[in-house]
């Protein structure tokens, strides 16, 4: 009897122990789909890993980004696993406030991932900063029906101007018919995401290899001067307050024949349960113009780990869960696989049931490997980068130009003075910055 | 003749008060009906106001992924606790200045007026640094010091002016009877400026229930109140506003039922006053 006891207690002591030491991970992540399926998911880790249990903070990407930036630059220790996208990545790394994730597991097979993704979360010294979720890049989506009805044919690879001409023919503002829907509503990662990426393809760059702004280059007043007519032209009204969410809605309410944007749209445009015009969609890739480079972006949500961590173990373990080729299959065993994240492994675009599921996939693929973070512009750049700057400035002087081109778009100021106000804004910032002098 | 002038403007001031509250109460109710909507009828051009199939869907999906019965309880002890600890403050700080003022006590108050002038983010980083260092972040305790210190001025400034009304030589009086000053505040002070009290009380407990950038920036997961319950259904990336807007409601239910109550109680002691 007195064995039978101390045997009992012995074993609600080990219990207690296993529960004292159980570890709760608090991850930060933002909300978008593939992100709310992962916590649906989470089970499978947990069962997998019963000692570690995970808390979600989950909020709107500007206040993730604001509250993160606050615990990281602080070492407030809030966290223990971060989401966050690829213009955070080198910059924090760069100021160690990331582990390296060096011991991912034998099984992660790190050469899986797309190079191009993961260039952007490699630090200077070589080691993966963070591990990527999902993936993106931007493309054409358009109106197959449309088209038809105009006689035009969508090629593949299309030009800027083979675009804006088809935009103005299928323009129809009496049935609400727009024949583009681009970005308008400022911010650097709304419309400077955009237009940064098409002033790519028409050869501008935000700084010279010295960091003197290029506001004041023709290639910008060729991108900016082509962006404002066609949206006067084909562009819906109030346009320089639609963002993503906006041009989103206008496009599933079949208001755009075309709509360039982030390659994720494709998965929302193509749900019968959310479009209207679901099965009417066709893709291409971002137009050119002709000079080596196509106006298409290149972004990821990452899983990261900041260094102020007490729980580095368990974290990576997490990340490893979350990013490694068996979350794809387990998502595409619950949900599909037309609901697999995209854009981070080689071995999910090679996969004949995704190709299957996902009329899109190649397409994303195809975009995301013509993006090139490290070499985005027609002409040479000191920055990292495809759609922004991966500098800390770049925030708050992406902003600020992107509100000037907002009101050039509303007609508020011209073309040349809003290009005008851009320059003096980017040397003003550059200099206080200590880049220029 | 007057009589008829009389109605018409009676007419028109009633139409005029039920356009202006109608627009003013449209948001809420526009969120309200988009939440029993689904995500494609919540974005349906031209909008869909009544004629849809109701469903109840988005509250299933939100309760199922967030705990929401922990952030309104955060919610509740956050509001309530920052209101009745600015009070404990307040109530003396309030009759000082009231009843024995200085040649400085405009100053002083104004002096308290101009914390809010400042932007709240101007600060963030050192308060998130004190907070970090006495173990404050994420906890209710830290929510409820940070808020009663924001809303202490507005406190203060209310209650100074409630308590200009009420005649000193009440206050005189039960001195001369032998009350103390603890006794005059809380045996005579305090049942004469109920009214004003009741109206502070529910005015604090409504901004602090809203604050929503202390309450996000200071929080992770124990301590998240509402307003993190709704950011986390917020999305620049995808339409979610059927979700986002059964959040909303079920957010704001609590407060707006316990305004809809307590309104005569707020109007009066807002107006308490105000005819002299």
């Amino acid at each position: 009897m007195k064995l039978k006891t101390l045997l009992l207690g012995a074993c609600s002591a080990v219990v207690l122990c296993g529960f004292a030491n159980a570890e709760t991970l608090t991850i930060a992540t933002v909300n978008n789909g593939d992100m709310i399926r992962m916590q649906k998911l989470t089970d499978d880790f947990t069962s997998k890993n019963p000692d570690i249990q995970l808390e979600w903070v989950t909020l709107e990407e500007n206040v993730l980004r604001q509250r993160v930036t606050t615990d990281i630059a602080t070492k407030g220790g809030q966290y223990d696993v971060l989401t966050i996208g690829t213009y955070e990545v080198p910059i924090w790394a760069k100021q160690g406030w990331l582990l390296p994730l060096d011991n991912l597991g034998a099984d992660y097979d790190v050469d899986d991932l797309l190079p191009a993704i993961r260039s952007g979360l490699t630090g200077d010294d070589g080691k993966l900063y963070a591990a990527p979720f999902y993936g993106e890049s931007s493309m054409v989506m358009y109106r197959k029906d449309l088209f038809e009805k105009a006689g035009l044919t969508m090629p593949d690879a299309p030009t800027w101007e083979f675009i804006a001409d088809a935009a103005r023919k299928i323009t129809d503002k009496n049935s609400e018919i727009y024949g583009i829907c681009l970005r308008g509503k400022a911010g650097w990662g709304e419309n400077m995401a955009f237009l940064t990426a098409t002033a790519n393809a028409f050869g501008a760059r935000w700084f010279d290899e010295n960091w003197k702004p290029q506001f004041d280059q023709p290639e910008w007043k060729n991108a900016l001067d082509f962006y404002v007519k066609l949206m006067n032209d084909a562009g819906p009204p109030g346009a320089s307050s639609n963002g993503f969410n906006e041009n989103l809605a206008l496009f599933q309410t079949g208001k755009c024949g075309m709509w360039i944007d982030a390659t994720v749209a494709a998965s929302f445009v193509t749900n019968p349960k959310e479009s209207t015009v679901a099965d009417k969609v066709g893709f291409a890739l971002a137009p050119d113009t002709g000079l080596g480079k196509r106006g298409n972006w290149l972004w990821a949500w990452n899983l990261a780990i900041p260094a102020g961590t007490q729980k580095q173990a368990a974290a990576e373990k997490f990340v490893a869960w979350a990013t490694g080729k068996e979350y794809l299959n387990l998502v595409a065993e619950k949900e599909g696989w037309a609901n697999v994240p995209p854009g981070t492994r080689t071995s999910l675009y090679e996969n004949p049931e995704y190709q299957k599921a996902a009329p899109f996939a190649k397409m994303t693929l195809d975009s995301i490997n013509a993006a090139d973070p490290k070499n985005p512009a027609v002409k040479p750049v000191p920055y990292v980068g495809v759609q922004f700057v991966a500098i800390p400035e770049f925030q708050g002087l992406g902003t600020a130009v992107g509100q000037q081109f907002s009101a050039a778009l509303a007609g508020q100021v011209s073309v040349d003075q809003a290009l005008q106000s851009a320059q003096q804004l980017a040397e003003r910032e550059m200099t206080k910055a200590g880049y220029i002098k | 003749m007057a009589r008829n002038v009389s109605t018409q403007r009676k007419i028109v001031v009633t139409v005029a008060a039920w356009a202006i509250g109608i627009l003013i109460f449209f948001p809420i109710l526009w969120t309200f009906l988009t939440s029993f909507k689904t995500e494609a009828q919540a974005i349906a051009s031209p909008p869909l106001f009544l004629g849809f199939d109701w469903t109840l869907e988005n509250y299933h999906e939100v309760q199922e992924r967030s705990d929401y019965f922990k952030h309104f309880m955060n919610s509740v002890v956050i509001s309530i606790g920052s209101t009745l600890l600015g009070l404990i403050i307040a109530i003396p700080s309030a009759w000082a200045m009231a009843f024995s003022p200085t040649p400085k006590t405009k100053d002083v108050l104004m002096w308290m007026l101009s914390t809010k002038m400042m932007p709240p983010v101007g600060v963030l980083v050192p308060m998130y640094l004190i907070f970090r260092n006495t173990g404050l972040l994420d906890t209710r305790l830290g929510l409820v010091i940070i808020l009663t210190l924001i809303n202490l001025p507005i406190i203060i400034w209310m209650l100074y002016t409630y308590f200009k009304e009420i005649p000193g030589e009440i206050l005189e009086a039960a001195r001369m009877d032998g009350a103390s000053l603890a006794k005059e505040i809380i045996y005579v002070l305090t049942p004469m400026a109920i009214p004003g009290i009741a109206s502070t009380v529910l005015l604090n407990i409504i901004l602090a229930w809203n604050e929503a950038f202390w309450t996000l920036n200071l929080t992770a997961s124990k301590a998240a109140p509402l307003t993190a319950f709704i950011a986390s259904y917020s999305s620049p990336e995808g339409l979610f506003y059927a979700k986002l807007s059964a959040a909303s409601t079920m957010a704001i239910a609590p407060i707006l039922i316990l305004g809809w109550f307590s309104q005569k109680q707020l109007v009066r002691g807002l107006t308490f006053g105000a005819v002299k």
